[in-house]
């Protein structure tokens, strides 16, 4: 049997938050490689199969998951370089607090426009064109 | 958490399968290595400078990758057969979906894999997973592989 939990060494600020998250996203975006992969693969069955696949990605929802499958790429990337600015940069530990938010705002300030960019499409479709 | 001093004899020493169990070593006693050391690999080591290399070439092909296919020039919504097949033919796109799939498959497979020992507690359990794991990652990246190497745009 699993022994019982021993006592806890998470701090539960900026550096454990940004580790979960890292997780978290991390296996969110294996999972979504799989299915990517699979659906790829279609190309190779016929042109047809991955054309409707790829029409499952043109919905309002599936769109919508993309914008956070970028953002979660986005975050894990990001935070991927804080780790490794941790890891080898002499002033890195110091700063990581001041990273952690520096990640949050790039992602942030990346998503905005990305979002607008992405679901574009999908809202113009759903309310009509504005132009 | 149990803490108790090494080579005490008596009851303490039945109490060995709890893995909550911190020692206190004697002073200037050798220090035991963990089992993965100890069979003379460094593969862990390696796995950690494995995660910051692909993480650092992942950073440029997933976030380009991401970039084209999902923001650019109206991105998803362009994307069908015809699409694919105009960038498989260079082998500039080929190359970079190659090194992707399997930088990513990698990064992604090591992952869980440090995920599944962190969290799986029983031995059974965490060598089920893993096998589950190595499994379906194989299985998925020779798919992938296969479809870029065999890919026909007149199919």
């Amino acid at each position: 049997m699993p022994a019982a939990p021993a006592g806890t060494l998470y701090r539960g600020r900026e550096g454990m938050w940004s580790w979960v998250a890292h997780r978290v996203t991390g296996v969110l975006i294996f999972f979504f490689l799989f299915a990517h992969v699979l659906d790829t693969a279609l190309v190779r069955v016929s042109p047809d199969y991955y054309n409707r696949i790829m029409d499952t990605y043109k919905t309002p929802v599936v769109n919508l998951m993309e914008v956070g499958l970028v953002g979660a790429v986005l975050y894990h990337s990001l935070n991927g370089l804080r780790v490794m600015a941790i890891d080898f940069w002499e002033k890195g530990p110091r700063y990581q607090k001041q990273m952690t938010y520096a990640v949050i705002a790039v992602v942030l300030l990346v998503m905005i426009p990305g979002t607008y960019f992405m679901m574009q499409h999908t809202v113009e479709e759903m309310f009509g064109s504005t132009t | 958490m149990t803490i108790a001093p090494a080579g005490t004899s008596g009851s303490l020493e039945q109490d060995d399968s709890r893995s909550d169990r911190l020692v206190l070593e004697k002073p200037r006693t050798r220090r035991q290595r963990p089992s993965s050391q100890r069979s003379g690999t460094n593969f862990e080591m390696y796995s950690w400078i494995f995660m910051r290399m692909s993480g650092l070439l992942l950073v440029v092909l997933v976030l380009g990758h991401l970039l084209i296919m999902n923001i650019l020039d109206g991105g998803v919504n362009r994307i069908n057969f015809s699409f694919v097949a105009g960038r498989w033919a260079s082998p500039f796109w080929r190359t970079w979906d190659l090194a992707q799939l399997w930088l990513a498959m990698l990064h992604g497979t090591n992952g869980m894999r440090v995920i599944i020992n962190d969290y799986a507690e029983r031995d059974g359990t965490r060598f089920w997973l893993k096998m589950l794991l190595y499994t379906s990652s194989f299985l998925v990246l020779l798919l992938g592989t296969l479809v870029i190497f065999t890919f026909d745009p007149n199919i």
